[in-house]
Protein backbone atom coordinates (compact mmCIF):
# COMPACT_ATOMS: atom_id res chain seq x y z
CA UNK A 1 0.00 0.00 0.00
CA UNK A 2 1.07 3.43 -0.71
CA UNK A 3 0.89 4.85 2.74
CA UNK A 4 2.62 5.96 5.69
CA UNK A 5 1.54 4.53 8.98
CA UNK A 6 -2.95 2.93 8.77
CA UNK A 7 -3.56 6.09 11.73
CA UNK A 8 -2.57 8.43 9.23
CA UNK A 9 -3.83 7.85 5.81
CA UNK A 10 -7.38 10.13 5.89
CA UNK A 11 -5.26 13.15 7.35
CA UNK A 12 -2.63 12.70 5.11
CA UNK A 13 -5.32 12.30 2.32
CA UNK A 14 -7.06 15.59 2.75
CA UNK A 15 -3.61 17.28 3.03
CA UNK A 16 -2.76 16.28 -0.60
CA UNK A 17 -6.43 17.60 -1.10
CA UNK A 18 -5.78 20.95 0.31
CA UNK A 19 -2.73 21.18 -1.87
CA UNK A 20 -4.20 20.04 -5.18
CA UNK A 21 -7.70 22.40 -4.69
CA UNK A 22 -7.26 25.47 -3.20
CA UNK A 23 -10.73 26.09 -3.99
CA UNK A 24 -11.88 23.38 -1.26
CA UNK A 25 -11.37 24.78 2.82
CA UNK A 26 -10.29 21.68 4.08
CA UNK A 27 -9.53 21.66 7.77
CA UNK A 28 -7.41 19.00 8.20
CA UNK A 29 -7.33 18.15 12.08
CA UNK A 30 -11.03 18.80 12.09
CA UNK A 31 -11.95 16.45 8.97
CA UNK A 32 -14.11 18.56 7.28
CA UNK A 33 -14.02 19.41 3.41
CA UNK A 34 -15.96 22.99 2.53
CA UNK A 35 -16.26 25.07 -0.50
CA UNK A 36 -13.94 27.89 0.17
CA UNK A 37 -17.02 30.81 -0.89
CA UNK A 38 -19.84 29.11 1.84
CA UNK A 39 -22.02 30.41 3.08
CA UNK A 40 -23.58 31.28 -0.37
CA UNK A 41 -26.60 33.55 0.63
CA UNK A 42 -29.94 32.51 -0.48
CA UNK A 43 -28.72 29.02 -1.46
CA UNK A 44 -29.60 25.91 0.49
CA UNK A 45 -26.29 24.09 1.74
CA UNK A 46 -25.86 20.56 0.89
CA UNK A 47 -23.86 17.98 3.62
CA UNK A 48 -22.72 14.41 3.30
CA UNK A 49 -20.06 12.32 4.41
CA UNK A 50 -19.09 8.87 5.39
CA UNK A 51 -16.38 5.74 5.83
CA UNK A 52 -13.19 6.88 3.45
CA UNK A 53 -12.28 4.64 1.26
CA UNK A 54 -14.82 5.64 -1.33
CA UNK A 55 -13.18 8.52 -3.55
CA UNK A 56 -13.97 11.19 -4.96
CA UNK A 57 -17.22 10.23 -2.83
CA UNK A 58 -17.68 12.41 -1.15
CA UNK A 59 -14.77 15.17 -0.62
CA UNK A 60 -14.41 15.15 -4.41
CA UNK A 61 -17.83 16.33 -5.41
CA UNK A 62 -17.59 19.15 -2.98
CA UNK A 63 -18.11 22.40 -4.91
CA UNK A 64 -20.53 24.74 -7.03
CA UNK A 65 -23.76 22.94 -8.33
CA UNK A 66 -22.79 19.79 -5.88
CA UNK A 67 -22.00 19.77 -2.25
CA UNK A 68 -21.39 22.31 0.17
CA UNK A 69 -19.28 20.37 2.84
CA UNK A 70 -18.68 16.59 3.35
CA UNK A 71 -17.11 14.78 6.39
CA UNK A 72 -14.95 12.07 5.95
CA UNK A 73 -14.75 9.49 8.55
CA UNK A 74 -11.91 7.12 9.24
CA UNK A 75 -11.63 3.91 6.64
CA UNK A 76 -15.10 2.64 6.20
CA UNK A 77 -16.07 4.38 9.03
CA UNK A 78 -18.82 6.82 9.80
CA UNK A 79 -17.53 10.22 10.33
CA UNK A 80 -18.30 11.76 14.12
CA UNK A 81 -21.56 13.99 14.96
CA UNK A 82 -18.75 16.96 15.68
CA UNK A 83 -17.91 17.01 12.38
CA UNK A 84 -21.39 16.96 10.82
CA UNK A 85 -22.36 20.34 13.03
CA UNK A 86 -18.94 21.73 12.10
CA UNK A 87 -20.23 21.55 8.68
CA UNK A 88 -23.46 22.54 9.21
CA UNK A 89 -22.47 25.76 10.57
CA UNK A 90 -19.52 26.45 8.36
CA UNK A 91 -22.09 26.42 5.35
CA UNK A 92 -25.28 27.48 6.24
CA UNK A 93 -26.88 30.81 5.09
CA UNK A 94 -29.88 30.79 6.94
CA UNK A 95 -31.68 28.80 4.04
CA UNK A 96 -30.89 25.84 5.75
CA UNK A 97 -28.96 22.36 5.37
CA UNK A 98 -29.41 19.02 3.35
CA UNK A 99 -27.68 16.14 5.18
CA UNK A 100 -27.10 13.42 2.39
CA UNK A 101 -26.95 10.17 4.42
CA UNK A 102 -25.87 6.99 2.75
CA UNK A 103 -27.85 4.16 4.80
CA UNK A 104 -25.85 2.14 7.37
CA UNK A 105 -26.69 2.00 10.79
CA UNK A 106 -22.83 3.99 11.73
CA UNK A 107 -23.81 6.88 9.44
CA UNK A 108 -27.26 7.10 10.25
CA UNK A 109 -26.81 7.40 14.15
CA UNK A 110 -23.78 9.96 13.89
CA UNK A 111 -26.04 12.10 11.15
CA UNK A 112 -29.11 11.61 13.55
CA UNK A 113 -27.06 13.01 16.57
CA UNK A 114 -25.63 15.16 14.51
CA UNK A 115 -28.86 17.04 13.26
CA UNK A 116 -30.80 17.22 16.76
CA UNK A 117 -27.01 19.04 17.60
CA UNK A 118 -27.52 21.84 14.84
CA UNK A 119 -30.38 22.23 15.00
CA UNK A 120 -30.06 23.23 19.24
CA UNK A 121 -27.86 26.13 17.21
CA UNK A 122 -30.38 27.30 15.09
CA UNK A 123 -29.98 25.53 11.96
CA UNK A 124 -32.72 24.15 9.91
CA UNK A 125 -31.98 20.33 9.15
CA UNK A 126 -33.22 18.11 6.47
CA UNK A 127 -32.50 14.19 5.90
CA UNK A 128 -32.50 12.31 2.81
CA UNK A 129 -31.59 8.36 3.23
CA UNK A 130 -29.89 6.83 0.30
CA UNK A 131 -30.75 3.02 0.19
CA UNK A 132 -30.42 1.85 -3.74
CA UNK A 133 -28.60 -1.26 -3.08
CA UNK A 134 -30.98 -4.29 -4.37
CA UNK A 135 -28.49 -7.10 -3.38
CA UNK A 136 -30.15 -6.52 0.31
CA UNK A 137 -33.41 -7.82 -0.70
CA UNK A 138 -34.19 -9.00 3.11
CA UNK A 139 -35.09 -5.37 4.79
CA UNK A 140 -36.95 -6.95 7.20
CA UNK A 141 -33.92 -9.06 8.76
CA UNK A 142 -31.36 -6.66 7.76
CA UNK A 143 -30.04 -3.11 8.51
CA UNK A 144 -31.75 -2.26 4.98
CA UNK A 145 -30.94 -1.55 1.44
CA UNK A 146 -27.98 -0.08 1.41
CA UNK A 147 -26.50 3.41 -0.16
CA UNK A 148 -24.09 2.79 -2.80
CA UNK A 149 -23.70 4.68 -6.70
CA UNK A 150 -27.42 6.70 -6.17
CA UNK A 151 -25.46 8.90 -3.46
CA UNK A 152 -23.95 10.35 -6.60
CA UNK A 153 -27.00 11.01 -8.38
CA UNK A 154 -28.76 12.73 -5.38
CA UNK A 155 -25.81 14.70 -4.28
CA UNK A 156 -25.72 16.30 -8.14
CA UNK A 157 -29.62 16.36 -8.77
CA UNK A 158 -29.86 18.27 -5.32
CA UNK A 159 -26.94 19.76 -5.47
CA UNK A 160 -27.78 21.77 -9.20
CA UNK A 161 -31.14 23.00 -7.26
CA UNK A 162 -29.28 24.30 -4.15
CA UNK A 163 -27.09 26.14 -6.92
CA UNK A 164 -30.67 27.03 -8.50
CA UNK A 165 -31.73 29.21 -5.07
CA UNK A 166 -35.03 26.06 -4.24
CA UNK A 167 -35.90 25.93 -1.26
CA UNK A 168 -35.06 23.41 1.38
CA UNK A 169 -38.22 21.56 1.06
CA UNK A 170 -37.93 21.38 -2.76
CA UNK A 171 -34.29 20.50 -2.72
CA UNK A 172 -35.04 17.68 0.11
CA UNK A 173 -38.18 16.49 -1.68
CA UNK A 174 -35.88 16.36 -5.24
CA UNK A 175 -33.42 14.47 -3.53
CA UNK A 176 -35.33 11.82 -2.27
CA UNK A 177 -37.29 11.16 -5.45
CA UNK A 178 -33.89 10.85 -6.66
CA UNK A 179 -33.10 7.95 -4.09
CA UNK A 180 -36.63 6.49 -4.78
CA UNK A 181 -36.24 6.49 -8.72
CA UNK A 182 -32.64 4.80 -8.22
CA UNK A 183 -31.36 1.19 -7.87
CA UNK A 184 -27.83 -0.13 -8.02
CA UNK A 185 -26.30 -3.89 -7.74
CA UNK A 186 -22.05 -4.24 -7.83
CA UNK A 187 -19.90 -7.26 -8.74
CA UNK A 188 -16.31 -7.51 -7.32
CA UNK A 189 -13.71 -9.37 -8.73
CA UNK A 190 -11.50 -9.26 -5.74
CA UNK A 191 -11.97 -8.71 -1.72
CA UNK A 192 -10.51 -4.94 -0.56
CA UNK A 193 -7.55 -4.58 1.75
CA UNK A 194 -8.16 -2.10 4.26
CA UNK A 195 -5.00 0.09 5.75
CA UNK A 196 -5.93 -1.07 9.71
CA UNK A 197 -5.80 -4.67 8.66
CA UNK A 198 -3.16 -5.03 5.68
CA UNK A 199 -4.67 -8.20 4.03
CA UNK A 200 -7.94 -8.60 2.02
CA UNK A 201 -11.02 -8.92 4.45
CA UNK A 202 -12.49 -11.77 2.86
CA UNK A 203 -10.68 -14.43 0.73
CA UNK A 204 -11.89 -14.37 -2.86
CA UNK A 205 -10.18 -16.78 -5.34
CA UNK A 206 -8.96 -15.81 -8.84
CA UNK A 207 -11.25 -17.30 -11.37
CA UNK A 208 -14.32 -16.74 -8.97
CA UNK A 209 -16.50 -13.27 -8.41
CA UNK A 210 -18.95 -11.97 -5.59
CA UNK A 211 -22.30 -11.03 -6.63
CA UNK A 212 -24.53 -8.42 -5.20
CA UNK A 213 -21.07 -6.77 -2.90
CA UNK A 214 -21.55 -3.66 -0.95
CA UNK A 215 -18.58 -0.94 -1.13
CA UNK A 216 -16.93 -1.62 2.58
CA UNK A 217 -15.31 -4.83 1.87
CA UNK A 218 -18.14 -7.31 2.95
CA UNK A 219 -18.58 -9.74 0.87
CA UNK A 220 -21.87 -10.46 -1.22
CA UNK A 221 -24.66 -12.89 -1.19
CA UNK A 222 -23.48 -15.36 -3.85
CA UNK A 223 -20.24 -16.32 -5.17
CA UNK A 224 -19.65 -17.50 -9.07
CA UNK A 225 -17.14 -19.16 -11.07
CA UNK A 226 -15.94 -15.91 -13.42
CA UNK A 227 -18.34 -14.49 -15.65
CA UNK A 228 -17.60 -12.84 -19.18
CA UNK A 229 -18.29 -8.90 -19.01
CA UNK A 230 -21.43 -9.63 -20.75
CA UNK A 231 -23.20 -11.87 -18.96
CA UNK A 232 -22.20 -9.42 -15.79
CA UNK A 233 -24.06 -6.89 -17.10
CA UNK A 234 -26.80 -8.81 -17.77
CA UNK A 235 -26.46 -10.20 -13.94
CA UNK A 236 -26.74 -6.37 -12.73
CA UNK A 237 -28.92 -4.95 -14.94
CA UNK A 238 -31.42 -7.76 -14.55
CA UNK A 239 -31.16 -7.29 -10.64
CA UNK A 240 -31.61 -3.90 -10.77
CA UNK A 241 -34.89 -4.30 -13.22
CA UNK A 242 -36.18 -6.46 -10.39
CA UNK A 243 -36.87 -3.77 -8.17
CA UNK A 244 -37.06 -0.83 -10.77
CA UNK A 245 -39.31 -0.40 -13.51
CA UNK A 246 -38.71 2.52 -15.47
CA UNK A 247 -41.47 4.29 -18.02
CA UNK A 248 -39.40 7.16 -18.30
CA UNK A 249 -35.74 7.50 -19.55
CA UNK A 250 -32.74 6.69 -16.83
CA UNK A 251 -29.51 8.10 -15.96
CA UNK A 252 -27.22 5.48 -16.14
CA UNK A 253 -23.54 5.12 -13.89
CA UNK A 254 -21.45 2.73 -14.58
CA UNK A 255 -19.35 2.61 -11.17
CA UNK A 256 -16.12 1.04 -10.72
CA UNK A 257 -15.09 0.07 -7.24
CA UNK A 258 -11.30 0.95 -7.62
CA UNK A 259 -8.69 -1.01 -8.72
CA UNK A 260 -10.88 -2.14 -12.51
CA UNK A 261 -9.29 -0.28 -14.90
CA UNK A 262 -11.14 2.53 -17.52
CA UNK A 263 -10.55 0.05 -20.67
CA UNK A 264 -12.68 -2.47 -18.91
CA UNK A 265 -15.34 -0.29 -17.59
CA UNK A 266 -16.11 1.01 -21.21
CA UNK A 267 -16.23 -2.69 -22.06
CA UNK A 268 -18.81 -3.43 -20.05
CA UNK A 269 -20.74 0.00 -20.52
CA UNK A 270 -21.14 -1.65 -23.47
CA UNK A 271 -22.71 -4.52 -22.42
CA UNK A 272 -24.91 -2.59 -19.94
CA UNK A 273 -26.16 -0.65 -23.03
CA UNK A 274 -26.40 -3.41 -24.66
CA UNK A 275 -28.61 -5.25 -22.16
CA UNK A 276 -30.66 -2.47 -21.53
CA UNK A 277 -31.86 -1.74 -25.23
CA UNK A 278 -32.76 -5.45 -24.88
CA UNK A 279 -34.88 -4.86 -21.78
CA UNK A 280 -36.35 -1.92 -23.52
CA UNK A 281 -34.84 0.59 -21.10
CA UNK A 282 -34.39 3.84 -22.64
CA UNK A 283 -31.08 5.74 -21.51
CA UNK A 284 -30.80 9.72 -21.33
CA UNK A 285 -27.39 9.91 -19.95
CA UNK A 286 -24.36 7.59 -18.86
CA UNK A 287 -21.82 8.13 -16.61
CA UNK A 288 -18.57 5.93 -16.43
CA UNK A 289 -15.81 5.84 -13.87
CA UNK A 290 -14.32 5.21 -10.59
CA UNK A 291 -16.89 7.44 -8.37
CA UNK A 292 -18.25 5.22 -5.20
CA UNK A 293 -15.25 3.20 -4.62
CA UNK A 294 -14.02 0.40 -2.32
CA UNK A 295 -10.35 1.13 -1.90
CA UNK A 296 -8.37 -1.53 -3.89
CA UNK A 297 -11.42 -3.78 -4.96
CA UNK A 298 -11.74 -4.79 -8.49
CA UNK A 299 -15.20 -4.96 -9.84
CA UNK A 300 -18.13 -2.32 -10.78
CA UNK A 301 -21.56 -1.27 -9.95
CA UNK A 302 -24.46 -0.01 -12.25
CA UNK A 303 -27.00 1.99 -10.76
CA UNK A 304 -30.16 2.95 -13.14
CA UNK A 305 -32.09 6.54 -11.93
CA UNK A 306 -35.15 6.79 -13.59
CA UNK A 307 -35.56 10.83 -14.53
CA UNK A 308 -38.30 13.31 -15.91
CA UNK A 309 -37.54 16.86 -17.60
CA UNK A 310 -36.70 18.62 -14.70
CA UNK A 311 -34.21 15.75 -13.22
CA UNK A 312 -32.24 15.47 -16.39
CA UNK A 313 -32.14 19.71 -16.64
CA UNK A 314 -30.82 19.98 -13.06
CA UNK A 315 -27.94 16.65 -14.10
CA UNK A 316 -27.27 18.69 -16.89
CA UNK A 317 -26.70 21.57 -14.94
CA UNK A 318 -22.90 23.02 -14.37
CA UNK A 319 -20.70 21.41 -11.40
CA UNK A 320 -17.46 22.50 -10.28
CA UNK A 321 -15.92 19.75 -8.03
CA UNK A 322 -12.64 17.85 -7.73
CA UNK A 323 -14.33 14.32 -9.03
CA UNK A 324 -17.05 15.75 -11.29
CA UNK A 325 -16.97 18.65 -13.59
CA UNK A 326 -18.68 19.75 -16.34
CA UNK A 327 -20.35 23.18 -17.48
CA UNK A 328 -18.31 25.57 -16.05
CA UNK B 1 -19.60 1.32 47.35
CA UNK B 2 -18.09 2.74 44.24
CA UNK B 3 -16.69 6.19 44.21
CA UNK B 4 -15.01 7.76 40.96
CA UNK B 5 -11.88 6.53 41.34
CA UNK B 6 -13.73 3.11 40.49
CA UNK B 7 -14.95 4.26 37.43
CA UNK B 8 -11.59 5.56 35.85
CA UNK B 9 -10.49 2.52 37.00
CA UNK B 10 -12.78 0.47 35.03
CA UNK B 11 -12.40 2.86 32.12
CA UNK B 12 -8.79 3.05 31.76
CA UNK B 13 -8.95 -0.99 32.51
CA UNK B 14 -11.79 -1.21 29.52
CA UNK B 15 -8.97 0.96 27.23
CA UNK B 16 -5.92 -0.87 28.54
CA UNK B 17 -8.26 -4.37 27.77
CA UNK B 18 -9.17 -3.09 24.02
CA UNK B 19 -5.83 -2.05 23.50
CA UNK B 20 -4.53 -5.70 23.91
CA UNK B 21 -7.42 -7.26 21.97
CA UNK B 22 -7.78 -4.22 18.82
CA UNK B 23 -6.15 -7.17 16.39
CA UNK B 24 -8.81 -9.81 17.54
CA UNK B 25 -11.67 -7.33 17.27
CA UNK B 26 -10.23 -6.19 13.71
CA UNK B 27 -9.80 -10.32 13.26
CA UNK B 28 -13.46 -10.66 14.02
CA UNK B 29 -14.90 -8.13 11.86
CA UNK B 30 -13.29 -8.97 8.78
CA UNK B 31 -15.02 -12.26 7.45
CA UNK B 32 -18.96 -10.52 8.59
CA UNK B 33 -17.83 -6.52 8.70
CA UNK B 34 -15.22 -4.40 7.60
CA UNK B 35 -12.57 -4.93 9.26
CA UNK B 36 -12.15 -2.21 11.62
CA UNK B 37 -13.87 -2.60 14.83
CA UNK B 38 -10.84 -3.23 17.20
CA UNK B 39 -8.67 0.10 15.23
CA UNK B 40 -12.09 2.59 16.03
CA UNK B 41 -12.31 1.62 19.59
CA UNK B 42 -8.95 1.68 20.73
CA UNK B 43 -9.03 5.35 19.15
CA UNK B 44 -11.91 6.09 21.02
CA UNK B 45 -11.23 4.40 24.74
CA UNK B 46 -7.47 6.46 24.36
CA UNK B 47 -9.30 9.35 23.78
CA UNK B 48 -11.38 8.09 27.10
CA UNK B 49 -8.58 7.79 29.34
CA UNK B 50 -6.79 10.74 28.30
CA UNK B 51 -9.65 12.65 28.78
CA UNK B 52 -9.98 11.33 32.13
CA UNK B 53 -6.81 12.12 33.02
CA UNK B 54 -6.82 15.53 32.32
CA UNK B 55 -10.37 16.77 33.85
CA UNK B 56 -10.99 13.91 36.53
CA UNK B 57 -14.56 14.23 37.05
CA UNK B 58 -15.89 14.30 40.91
CA UNK B 59 -18.32 11.49 40.69
CA UNK B 60 -19.33 7.81 38.72
CA UNK B 61 -22.18 9.65 36.60
CA UNK B 62 -19.53 12.16 36.24
CA UNK B 63 -17.18 9.49 34.40
CA UNK B 64 -19.62 7.68 32.58
CA UNK B 65 -20.49 11.31 30.80
CA UNK B 66 -17.49 12.35 29.80
CA UNK B 67 -16.38 8.61 28.60
CA UNK B 68 -19.58 8.76 26.74
CA UNK B 69 -19.56 11.89 25.16
CA UNK B 70 -15.42 11.01 23.87
CA UNK B 71 -16.27 7.91 22.17
CA UNK B 72 -19.20 9.54 20.45
CA UNK B 73 -16.87 12.28 19.29
CA UNK B 74 -13.97 9.92 18.26
CA UNK B 75 -14.89 6.39 17.33
CA UNK B 76 -17.60 6.93 14.72
CA UNK B 77 -19.34 4.19 12.76
CA UNK B 78 -22.34 2.55 14.68
CA UNK B 79 -19.81 1.54 18.13
CA UNK B 80 -19.41 5.25 18.89
CA UNK B 81 -23.05 6.43 19.18
CA UNK B 82 -24.35 3.13 21.04
CA UNK B 83 -20.86 2.43 22.89
CA UNK B 84 -21.42 6.28 23.61
CA UNK B 85 -24.65 6.02 24.40
CA UNK B 86 -24.53 3.01 26.81
CA UNK B 87 -22.06 4.75 29.17
CA UNK B 88 -23.70 8.65 28.91
CA UNK B 89 -27.10 6.93 29.02
CA UNK B 90 -25.74 5.00 32.76
CA UNK B 91 -23.86 8.04 33.73
CA UNK B 92 -26.83 9.98 33.72
CA UNK B 93 -28.83 7.38 36.00
CA UNK B 94 -26.17 7.14 38.38
CA UNK B 95 -27.08 10.84 39.35
CA UNK B 96 -24.68 13.42 41.13
CA UNK B 97 -23.86 11.06 44.39
CA UNK B 98 -20.01 10.85 45.16
CA UNK B 99 -20.82 6.72 45.53
CA UNK B 100 -23.27 4.17 44.33
CA UNK B 101 -23.66 0.69 45.21
CA UNK B 102 -23.12 -2.36 43.19
CA UNK B 103 -26.84 -2.44 43.05
CA UNK B 104 -27.43 1.52 41.79
CA UNK B 105 -25.07 0.22 39.17
CA UNK B 106 -26.63 -2.75 38.11
CA UNK B 107 -29.78 -0.95 37.65
CA UNK B 108 -28.39 2.22 35.95
CA UNK B 109 -26.53 -0.03 33.21
CA UNK B 110 -30.29 -1.54 32.29
CA UNK B 111 -31.06 2.38 31.48
CA UNK B 112 -28.07 2.17 29.39
CA UNK B 113 -28.75 -0.87 28.04
CA UNK B 114 -32.12 0.31 27.12
CA UNK B 115 -31.32 3.51 25.67
CA UNK B 116 -28.75 1.07 23.09
CA UNK B 117 -31.48 -0.93 22.39
CA UNK B 118 -33.51 1.90 21.27
CA UNK B 119 -30.87 3.61 19.33
CA UNK B 120 -30.08 0.73 17.47
CA UNK B 121 -33.02 -1.22 16.94
CA UNK B 122 -31.83 -4.33 18.24
CA UNK B 123 -32.94 -7.57 20.60
CA UNK B 124 -31.48 -10.57 22.01
CA UNK B 125 -30.29 -12.93 19.50
CA UNK B 126 -29.99 -10.06 16.99
CA UNK B 127 -26.13 -11.32 16.77
CA UNK B 128 -24.95 -7.89 18.48
CA UNK B 129 -23.47 -6.49 21.71
CA UNK B 130 -26.92 -6.76 23.17
CA UNK B 131 -26.36 -10.45 23.42
CA UNK B 132 -23.26 -9.66 25.94
CA UNK B 133 -24.72 -6.70 27.60
CA UNK B 134 -28.33 -7.89 28.65
CA UNK B 135 -27.08 -11.38 30.27
CA UNK B 136 -24.21 -9.33 32.33
CA UNK B 137 -26.61 -6.68 33.40
CA UNK B 138 -29.07 -9.64 35.15
CA UNK B 139 -25.92 -10.88 35.97
CA UNK B 140 -24.21 -7.81 38.15
CA UNK B 141 -26.85 -8.10 41.14
CA UNK B 142 -24.57 -11.72 41.71
CA UNK B 143 -21.26 -10.39 40.81
CA UNK B 144 -18.59 -8.66 38.98
CA UNK B 145 -17.37 -11.92 38.14
CA UNK B 146 -20.49 -13.68 37.42
CA UNK B 147 -21.36 -10.34 35.38
CA UNK B 148 -18.21 -11.03 32.97
CA UNK B 149 -18.84 -14.73 33.21
CA UNK B 150 -22.02 -14.13 31.60
CA UNK B 151 -21.14 -11.48 29.11
CA UNK B 152 -18.51 -13.87 27.94
CA UNK B 153 -21.02 -16.50 27.49
CA UNK B 154 -23.27 -14.26 25.52
CA UNK B 155 -20.63 -13.57 23.21
CA UNK B 156 -19.77 -16.75 22.48
CA UNK B 157 -23.34 -17.66 22.22
CA UNK B 158 -23.75 -15.23 18.91
CA UNK B 159 -21.36 -17.34 16.49
CA UNK B 160 -24.45 -19.72 15.34
CA UNK B 161 -26.21 -17.00 14.90
CA UNK B 162 -27.93 -15.26 11.72
CA UNK B 163 -27.07 -10.91 12.12
CA UNK B 164 -30.32 -8.54 12.05
CA UNK B 165 -28.69 -5.91 12.78
CA UNK B 166 -25.43 -3.91 11.47
CA UNK B 167 -23.44 -4.64 8.57
CA UNK B 168 -23.19 -8.38 9.36
CA UNK B 169 -26.80 -8.70 8.66
CA UNK B 170 -26.03 -7.86 4.60
CA UNK B 171 -24.34 -11.29 4.50
CA UNK B 172 -27.53 -13.58 5.37
CA UNK B 173 -27.13 -16.91 6.04
CA UNK B 174 -23.17 -16.31 5.52
CA UNK B 175 -23.35 -14.29 8.79
CA UNK B 176 -23.52 -18.03 10.54
CA UNK B 177 -20.33 -19.30 12.09
CA UNK B 178 -18.84 -16.21 13.25
CA UNK B 179 -18.78 -14.37 16.24
CA UNK B 180 -19.85 -11.22 16.63
CA UNK B 181 -17.36 -8.18 17.32
CA UNK B 182 -19.33 -6.33 18.94
CA UNK B 183 -20.34 -8.34 21.49
CA UNK B 184 -17.24 -9.69 21.74
CA UNK B 185 -15.90 -5.86 22.51
CA UNK B 186 -19.29 -5.78 25.12
CA UNK B 187 -18.19 -8.52 26.72
CA UNK B 188 -14.26 -6.94 27.42
CA UNK B 189 -15.97 -3.99 28.76
CA UNK B 190 -18.29 -6.23 31.67
CA UNK B 191 -14.71 -7.98 31.90
CA UNK B 192 -12.72 -4.86 32.79
CA UNK B 193 -15.60 -3.70 35.53
CA UNK B 194 -13.96 -7.09 37.49
CA UNK B 195 -10.73 -5.60 36.96
CA UNK B 196 -11.49 -2.65 38.44
CA UNK B 197 -13.25 -3.94 41.55
CA UNK B 198 -10.04 -6.03 42.18
CA UNK B 199 -11.80 -9.41 42.45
Amino acid sequence: MLINVPETVVADALRGMAAAHPELAVDVENRVVVRRDAPVAGQVALVSGGGSGHEPLHGGFVGPGMLSAACPGEVFTSPVPDQMVRAAAAVDSGAGVLFVVKNYTGDVLNFDMAAELAEDEGIQVAKVLVNDDVAVTDSLYTAGRRGTGATLFVEKIAGAAAQEGRPLEQVEALARRVNEGSRSFGVALSAVTTPAKGSPTFDLPAGELELGIGIHGEPGRERRPMMTSGEIAEAAVDAVLTDLTPRNPVLVLVNGMGATPLLELYGFNAEVQRVLGERGVAVARTLVGNYVTSLDMAGASVTLCEIDEDLLGLWDAPVRTPGLRWGM
Amino acid sequence: MLDAEFFRRWMTAAAASVDREADRLTALDSPIGDADHGSNLRRGFAAVAAALEKEAPGTPGAVLALAGRQLISTVGGASGPLYGTLLRRTGKALGDGAEVSTEQLAEALRTGVDAVRTLGGAAPGDKTMIDALVPAVDALGESFAAARAAAEEGAAATTPLRARKGRASYLGERSIGHRDPGATSAALLVAALEEAAGE
